[in-house]
């Protein structure tokens, strides 16, 4: 453990560095522009001290967005409409209903697409194709076409989540129900197994490693949907919509604080996804 | 006159493959009887799994009969006549060891407690009481295999199909399990089909041997042993075990199999 610890705090410090010093240079215009203006001469140590606290950098610094994180997450009433709590629960609740869509669809597909052939020549090339189109182009589609309808709020939001999540489940089901090799196989034709009795004992079972892996790239793949749908149309809840109102009104700091707060959420996401690997697995003696 | 339990007459098997038709079994002829202990011997390509396979209804010939307890292979399967183990143990590794070894039993719809009871009771059988609870990769290959073989043991099958199921372990492991096998064997007087290429194990094991060579594979030689069904492991020093030794290594040369 101390071992692991050195290289991450080096790596760290690093990044905090590097982004210290593209902070200044990258605010460092602004105070010039701002002091030739008013005429004077800035000195490099007021320069730094500047762009360090600009209230609209182009990149805030460090300190900057962890403040503003702070101020999201504690300093507000979590049922404010400037609490990242607030919205951050508005794009997880999208986001586990997404999951949870697109588990169910990209397990079921999987199921059928194993188990029939003109399934297996059928779906497969239509759900790569899905993935080839650009989320960003059919969000905001989804969401006017929905909203035509009257279906709003969440729903919409869980659709795209779902969309993209069940690609990566329907793959790694495939090849996990395809797991068990040929001897497995002949083992249960020797036993005059039913298709439902191979399914259920050998080849679900089989398939749990391959599972979690798929879940784990699908819930932060849900997240990323979630909020690409929170973006168009006006939304004004969920971190999708911080990040869309901060940049209309220039609010650098807001835009790092919610990309930070969705990046502690998406890492937090996958870390209970592998909580919960761990332990099925370990119950079902496959982990060591 | 009781018929064999497994009788095949004229039996070819042709797989088609990209490099054209592959003849892994000709003109078999082979009848086996009630509580026999067959081996089949023969360098790879001889179709001796092949042959072990069509019994199991795993592999279908091309041509010629082929009967298991008097009705088609097939017919066998889906009665649940035999117990077939393979090479590798195969066990489940998300199921313990009495779990695996009830596994046929669930699909067959035994009892649950018909079911505990014959685990109990194989698990003994083959030397593993105290392993029940325990996982596979928690066992040794030997142990690992033994379990396989309780497996097949578990249900209600008077066949026993072997495939190499000791061809994976040391020495030392495999003469135990030799050993091992004939006493369940004598405890149990199943029907058993056993495919080796060791000639120690299939002289030592069997009432039996068939040698086989390959291109195409094809029975040279049918050797019914002459040993008593007593066998501690030093027959294997005895004259009459080297000279049944010699006529299957004679049989596998005629048959081309040190080609």
């Amino acid at each position: 453990m101390k071992k692991s610890i050195l290289p991450i705090v080096t790596v760290l410090a690093a990044i905090v560095v590097i982004w210290y010093a593209g902070a200044v240079w990258l605010n460092s215009q602004w105070t010039y522009d701002q002091a030739a203006r008013a005429d004077v001469e800035v000195t490099f140590s007021e320069v730094v001290a500047d762009t360090l606290s600009q209230d609209r950098p182009v990149l805030p610094a460090p300190h900057q967005v962890a403040k503003g994180l702070w101020d999201g997450i504690a300093g507000q009433k979590i049922t404010s409409k400037r609490s990242l709590v607030y919205h951050g629960w508005i794009t997880f609740s999208a986001t586990m209903a997404g999951f949870g869509l697109g588990t169910v669809a990209g397990i079921l597909l999987a199921v059928g697409i194993v188990h029939s052939r003109a399934m297996d020549m059928s779906v497969m090339p239509w759900a790569i194709a899905s993935q080839t189109i650009p989320i960003l182009a059919i969000a905001p589609m989804v969401i006017v076409v929905l909203a035509s309808l009257g279906i709003k709020g969440m729903l919409p939001k869980a659709i795209i989540a779902a969309y993209l999540s069940f690609f990566p489940v329907l793959v790694g089901m495939v090849k996990g129900l395809r797991a068990p090799d040929a001897m497995q196989l002949d083992l249960l034709r020797t036993y005059n197994a039913s298709d439902a009795q191979s399914f259920w004992k050998l080849r679900l079972p089989a398939s749990m490693p391959y599972l979690f892996a798929s879940l784990k790239v699908g819930i932060a793949a849900a997240l990323v949907g979630t909020i690409v749908a929170e973006l168009p149309a006006g939304a004004t809840q969920g971190l999708g919509a911080r990040l869309l109102s901060g940049s209309y009104y220039g609010q650098t700091i807001q835009i790092w604080a919610a990309l930070f707060g969705a990046a502690i959420l998406a890492a937090l996401l996958v870390l209970v996804v592998g909580v919960v690997e761990r332990i099925t697995l370990k119950r079902k003696g496959m982990a060591q | 006159m009781r018929s064999p339990v497994i009788d095949a007459k004229d039996l070819n098997l042709v797989f088609e493959t990209n490099d054209g038709p592959v003849q892994a079994l000709k003109d078999v002829n082979l009848s086996i009887e009630r509580g026999d202990f067959v081996s089949f011997i023969g360098p790879s390509g001889c179709g001796k799994t092949t042959f072990l396979r069509c019994i199991a209804a795993l592999e279908h010939p091309t041509s010629g009969s082929l009967t298991v307890n008097g009705i088609s292979p097939d017919e066998a399967r889906k009665a649940r006549s035999y117990g077939y183990v393979f090479q590798a143990a195969g066990l489940y590794p998300w199921r313990t060891i009495a779990g695996n070894v009830k596994l046929p039993l669930e699909i067959m719809g035994y009892t649950q407690a018909d079911q505990e009871e014959r685990v109990r009771k194989v698990l003994s059988l083959v030397d593993l009481d105290g392993f029940a609870k325990k996982f596979p990769w928690q066992l040794s290959g030997g142990m690992q295999q033994r379990a396989s073989i309780a497996r097949a043991l578990a249900f209600d099958a008077d066949i026993l199909l072997m495939d190499e199921p000791f061809g994976a372990l040391d020495e030392i492991v495999r003469d135990r399990l030799n050993e091992e096998l004939l006493k369940l064997w004598g405890a149990t007087g199943k029907t058993i089909g056993f495919v080796t290429h060791s000639i120690p194990e299939a002289v030592y094991l069997s009432t039996k041997i068939v040698v086989m060579s390959p291109r195409p594979g094809r029975i040279t030689d049918v050797i019914e042993s002459t040993l008593p069904k007593e066998r501690p492991l030093d027959i294997r020093d005895s004259a009459e075990f080297l000279a049944i030794a010699h006529r299957v290594r004679e049989g596998l040369r005629a048959g081309h199999a040190y080609d």
